[in-house]
């Protein structure tokens, strides 16, 4: 589903990602975690299209097609989701008109008919209930006066209206406590498919312990330092991320 | 003889023919209320472009345009020309003003509760002088800048608004000015008085429209006097014509646990100036002012707020709101004076400017004058263009980008826009701006917030 060759960027002139290869195949979730500063962040954002990062060399190749030549919007209707590390409040624009307006266009995009506002309603209510999120947030400006948490479960309510083919949820763990982390991790088991891949951007092993990644990843200086299964992620729990970061002891000052 | 003196004399010829025309009949102290105000015109003339309270806003054009007072009458105005310019499923009192005049036949006052007055300016005068007397002009500081004073040395007609101690008024009141296209070169000036006695309740439209295209001046006053506990909800919509000037005087004067709120909202006119002076003056009494200019062309809007918390625990929250679009300007001067027994003040000042345009331009000022020490004051003042974290947003939920900035644009005016409380008027103005501001896109899930 997904081909990442030799992908750099750079943010401001300064290089942060410097080579990274990653095969991605529908079914899958991948975990891909690092220290903080490692890249983990740049690569959710690069895949997702946001402006000042700049791609300067390598390929991501999509189910056949260029990712990188696509703008953001036309990533998100070929199915392409990311959930924020900050998701941004938007006064004025209620939460559930950017839903409907959202899930519409990909629709549209693939030729579906749009919902209407009925249909639309009764979709949403089955997958908040998924999330714990309270109703009344739906018709709220998007994210304005919500906690951390609430922001975090209106990320994955979007991720389950619009039922991406590849999500990447960027650090979504992050600051959360025990209750939303089990709804963010229920949202995203229930969408766990056949025909779907998962990214998970994370800097801790907790959120893995709630979505078993098939896959795991370890981020570091712009390079993937080091892939295994599930267990990987128990070993950096134990260990820290010192051994694969600096594996030849006694060259780093 | 300078410029200024030069264009002025035109007013002051304009006011001596109106001292020749008025009524008989009218109290003495009316006349000297407007003899006062003449010779203050007389004094101050126009204001300059060299004083700090005008550096961005050149009224020469107004001044030089010589306005004359527009004639009463109807000028082919009647109920179905207004229908374009009532908010639908809105019940509300009417008071209907052409051309700066009462138009009786226009409006709708059938059903005032007990205690409640409602009429033309010029009838109160005749009807309950005393009235008028005890507050007409109180609210006016005594160094009132020329256009202040040549509508009171001009003061003909407007609307005026009276509470009884303890009413409630339930449906608001919708003051509408029309101008029409006849009033070429013509000065309207509207002269309000609101007076809401001790517990009185009300809500008021100020809602300034034109009937054309003409290039006419409104220098409109109005004077709200809230009294102990009472409180009142203002509107100052102003859709003038393409061409007209309008400055406009907004003061209030608030007693012990009063409170006033007003929703400025600017979207006409060529050049307008609007003053607004609300004055903090016992315990208790709380001022909220929210604002937004939506311009585009060579327009030009100047908000000048200036708030006195004159007494101890006053609260005051100003939130204004500039889109400028074109060669649009937009000011904003926000002044807040503590005096130094106003101790627990509590006052809160943002003014927040989106550029659309290149040539178009924002300027903000505020200005905070504390002198008492155990207060909360803040202030803050953005110019900007459209938050590029949203846009991208946005984007990433498969919005295009056009849409996205267009929807980020209107949602910035809806912020102010979703602050007001009758919800008629708020429907409308939202879908007027979705209109423009989004081309025409599928607006009404929009309004599911």
């Amino acid at each position: 589903m997904l081909s990442i060759r030799n992908l750099q960027a750079s943010v401001n002139d300064e290089p942060i990602l410097k080579g990274i290869d990653l095969e991605v195949n529908a079914g899958e979730v991948h975990a891909i975690m690092g220290p903080n500063g490692s890249g983990k962040s740049t690569l959710a954002n690069v895949l997702a299209g946001r402006e000042n990062y700049t791609v300067t060399g390598g390929e991501v190749i999509y189910q056949g097609k260029d990712l990188l030549a696509l703008a953001p919007e036309d990533r998100a209707r070929e199915g392409v989701f990311l959930a924020f590390q900050y998701p941004v409040e938007i006064p004025g624009v209620s939460n559930i008109y950017l839903l409907k307006a959202a899930l519409n266009a990909i629709r549209k995009h693939r030729g579906e008919p749009e919902l209407d506002a009925i249909d639309f309603l009764e979709l949403v209510k089955g997958k908040i209930a998924l999330v714990e999120m309270r109703e009344e947030l739906l018709y709220r400006s998007v994210n304005e006066g919500f906690s951390g948490g609430e922001k975090k479960r209106n990320e994955i309510l979007q991720m389950a209206v619009l039922e991406p083919r590849l999500a990447i949820l960027d650090e979504t763990d992050s600051g959360l406590d025990i209750d939303a982390l089990q709804a963010v991790a229920s949202g995203v088991n229930a969408l766990r498919s056949q025909e779907r891949a998962i990214i998970l951007v994370t800097h801790y092993q907790r959120l893995l312990n709630y979505i078993e990644p098939d896959h795991v990843h370890v981020l570091a200086e712009g390079r993937i330092m080091k892939s295994g299964d599930k267990g990987l992620a128990h070993e950096l729990e134990r260990q820290g991320y010192g051994w694969i970061t600096q594996p030849a002891a006694g060259t780093s000052p | 003889m300078s410029q200024n003196s030069a264009t002025q004399q035109i007013y002051l010829e304009t006011i001596a023919a109106a001292g020749k025309r008025a009524p008989a009949g009218m109290p003495a102290w009316i006349s000297e209320l407007q003899a006062r105000a003449a010779s203050r015109f007389a004094e101050v003339g126009f204001p300059a472009a060299q004083q700090e309270e005008w550096k961005y806003t050149d009224v020469g054009p107004i001044a030089r345009a010589g306005f004359t007072p527009a004639p009463k009458g109807l000028n082919g105005v009647d109920i179905t020309g207004l229908e374009g310019f009532l908010f639908e499923d809105l019940s509300c009192h009417r008071l209907v003003f052409v051309n700066g005049y009462y138009a009786p036949a226009l409006s709708q006052l059938g059903g005032l509760p007990a205690g409640v007055t409602v009429s033309g300016l010029a009838d109160a005068l005749s009807e309950r002088p005393e009235t008028l007397e005890a507050y007409l002009g109180r609210c006016l500081p005594d160094a009132s800048h020329g256009f202040t004073a040549l509508n009171s040395a001009l003061l003909a007609d407007g609307a005026f608004v009276h509470l009884s101690r303890g009413v409630s008024l339930e449906q608001p009141i919708h003051i509408l000015y029309v101008t029409t296209d006849e009033a070429e070169a013509m000065l309207m000036q509207p002269r309000n008085l609101i007076v809401a006695e001790p517990g009185s309740q009300a809500t008021l439209i100020e809602h300034y429209v034109a009937n054309g295209e003409a290039a006419y001046w409104t220098n409109t006053l109005t004077e709200v006097v809230a009294e102990v506990s009472a409180s009142v909800t203002h509107y100052r919509l102003q859709e003038e014509g393409p061409r007209a000037f309008h400055v406009g005087g907004l003061h209030v004067n608030l007693d012990r646990d009063s409170r006033f709120t007003s929703h400025g909202i600017d979207l006409g006119g060529r050049l307008v100036r609007n003053d607004l002076r609300s004055v903090l003056d016992a315990e208790g009494a709380e001022c909220h002012l929210n604002g937004l200019s939506v311009l585009g062309g060579r327009q030009h809007v100047d908000n000048h707020t200036h708030i006195d918390h004159a007494s101890p625990r006053g609260t005051s929250r100003e939130f204004y709101k500039g889109i400028l679009d074109g060669r649009a300007r937009g000011v904003f001067h926000g002044r807040i004076v503590v005096h130094p027994h106003a101790q627990h003040s509590d006052a809160e000042q943002l003014n927040h400017n989106l550029l659309l345009s290149r040539d178009a331009e924002a300027d903000s000022k505020p200005q905070l004058e504390i002198y008492a020490d155990d207060v909360k004051c803040s202030h803050g003042a953005t110019v900007g263009q459209l938050d590029a974290d949203a846009l991208f947003y946005l984007r990433s939920r498969a919005m295009d980008e056009a849409a996205a900035r267009d929807l980020l644009t209107y949602a910035f005016a809806r912020d102010v826009l979703q602050r007001i409380g009758l919800e008629p008027v708020r429907l409308q103005l939202e879908r007027r701006l979705a209109r423009g501001l989004l081309h025409g896109r599928d607006t009404k899930e929009l309004e599911l917030a």
